[in-house]
């Protein structure tokens, strides 16, 4: 649930999901559930040449993307890539830490 | 999850699966695993030495588990691209 937590804080940031097949994806992020599911906004892929599949922007001026707006399946993401200074590690270990010493408490 | 995506029911959307597939139908229905209901669906394939082929699928159910992306299609600047014309590779199977 933590993680949850930090994702949620997340919302309206700009994040790159990096998926399991190579695929990344860069969008504002618009909501997360308790499974990690992604709902990006204004989708762009990195590496649109090797990745025309989804998000197409035209060669020409125009930009085009058929897909706009995406939901990730959180099982398939591998690596989410968070703006600098938007999370402090510190406090990120600490959490992980209390966490775990809570569940421990509790057993 | 499924609140978030009942809101796309009857409009197309373009579901990435597991294994590197590409499905474009209309969405008809889901459910809290994230199956999935699509009407009139097509898969698109890529190749890297043709253009994209469309294949006709039909009405398609799709097990939760296998999906990876569910794209919200803008059908204006969809029909607006010329698949024809895009090679690329397919995409790779998620390897978990």
């Amino acid at each position: 649930m933590l993680f949850y937590s930090v994702f949620k804080r997340l919302i309206g940031k700009e994040i790159v999901v990096e998926l399991k097949n190579d695929l990344a994806l860069k969008g504002t992020l618009h909501s997360v559930d308790q499974y990690l599911n992604f709902k990006l906004l204004d989708v762009q892929v990195i590496d649109e040449e090797r990745f025309p599949h989804m998000v197409r922007s035209s060669s020409s001026r125009a930009r085009k993307a058929s897909v706009k707006n995406c939901f990730i399946r959180g099982s398939v993401v591998r690596y989410v890539q968070i703006p600098p200074g938007e999370l402090d590690p510190e406090v990120l270990q600490d959490s992980t830490r209390t966490e775990v010493a809570k569940e421990h408490a509790s057993r | 999850m499924a609140k978030k995506l009942s809101s796309l029911i009857d409009s197309p959307v373009s579901i990435i699966t597991n294994d590197g597939r590409n499905i474009i139908g209309t969405l008809k229905g889901l459910d809290q695993k994230l199956n999935v209901i699509l009407e009139e669906c097509y898969e698109r394939v890529f190749s890297k030495e043709a253009g994209v082929e469309q294949v006709t699928l039909g009405l398609y159910i799709v097990r939760g588990d296998n999906i990876a992306i569910v794209g919200e299609v803008d059908e204006h600047k969809d029909s607006g691209t010329d698949w024809t014309s895009i090679k690329a590779e397919p995409l790779k199977h998620i390897v978990h």
